[in-house]
């Protein structure tokens, strides 16, 4: 374990590895974005309550799940930056903190766009809604102390002390629509029985949340790779690969 | 066509949401690459320094 999390986490290797990863993760999210879409605004019927507004869960649901997804991301790699001191893993807590943050900004404006015409408003302090705006906060909270240090490496530490304690808002956004009332609805997918919808919905559904996954990933990885260049500007591989590339 | 870009009168709401995900999600990508030809650039100068 810890022989893999060095391996693939030394400057050098990761930036070889990671190459091909990128490629393919930015072809396979082109093609699902493209079959999703269709699938979503052509195949899927109309809602019979919500009629053609609920068209919005196929970005609103994907961008929120992402948001918890890739805070988890940035946390583990928190844990992995404390403990074992890779430098990869502390670029990877304020790069994936961008995107998580980007994504939790488009699920809560989403979300509000689709509340306006099913709820009549667009914004209530319900305890789903306030606990994503706080999970937002914890992003900007991680991207702040990631760069408030002369030394990249202590503002990594205090960032991912940060991420670590905010897990514990995760299980609140995912619960609370059943810990508490709330106008927003419970879930229809993650749940332990059928989800709750038809397939046809259901297909362009998971299908963007998969595309959204790879977005993330190939994005984390040509953010990523970037940061390890400038941080490893001394390193003789660097130089090489600035070399060949240019 | 038209009936398709009225979204059954949600219009507004649903083009909406598209436009501002697929404007963030671009932005991110053109984000990262202008940071890399930045860094790039950089590094480019450093190795021609010494």
């Amino acid at each position: 374990m810890m022989q893999f999390i060095h391996k693939y986490g030394s400057p050098k290797y990761f930036y070889q590895w990671s190459y091909g990863w990128q490629r393919w993760l930015t072809v396979i999210t082109v093609l699902l974005l493209g079959f999703g879409l269709y699938q979503g605004f052509f195949v899927a019927p109309p809602d019979y309550q919500q009629g053609e507004s609920y068209r919005i869960i196929f970005i609103h649901v994907p961008a929120a799940w992402m948001s918890m997804f890739v805070y988890m991301v940035m946390a583990v790699s928190g844990i992995v930056a404390l403990v074992w001191r890779i430098k990869v893993a502390e670029i990877v807590i304020g790069e994936s903190a961008v995107i998580g943050a980007s994504f939790t900004a488009l699920a809560l404006i989403t979300g509000m766009l689709w509340g306006k015409p099913m709820w009549g408003t667009y914004w209530v302090w319900d305890a789903r809604l306030t606990s994503e705006l706080v999970l937002l906060f914890l992003y900007f909270g991680v991207i702040a102390l990631h760069g408030a240090f002369e030394d990249p490496r202590t503002g990594a530490k205090a960032a991912a002390i940060l991420a670590i304690v905010g897990i514990i808002n995760i299980p609140i956004i995912k619960y609370s629509v059943e810990w508490w009332s709330t106008l927003h609805q419970p879930a229809t997918v993650a749940k332990f029985d059928k989800p709750s919808m038809h397939i046809s919905m259901l297909i362009p559904l998971l299908v963007m949340a998969l595309a959204f996954k790879t977005y993330f990933m190939a994005l984390l990885f040509a953010r990523t790779r970037t940061e390890v260049l400038a941080r490893e500007k001394n390193a003789s591989w660097v130089k090489e690969v600035v070399e060949q590339e240019s | 066509m038209k009936e398709f870009f009225d979204m059954g009168g949600y219009a507004f709401f649903v083009w909406w949401s598209y436009g501002i995900v697929t404007f963030v999600m671009v932005a991110n990508v053109i984000v990262a690459k202008m940071k890399r030809k930045r860094i790039f650039k950089q590094l480019q100068e450093l190795s021609e320094e010494s």
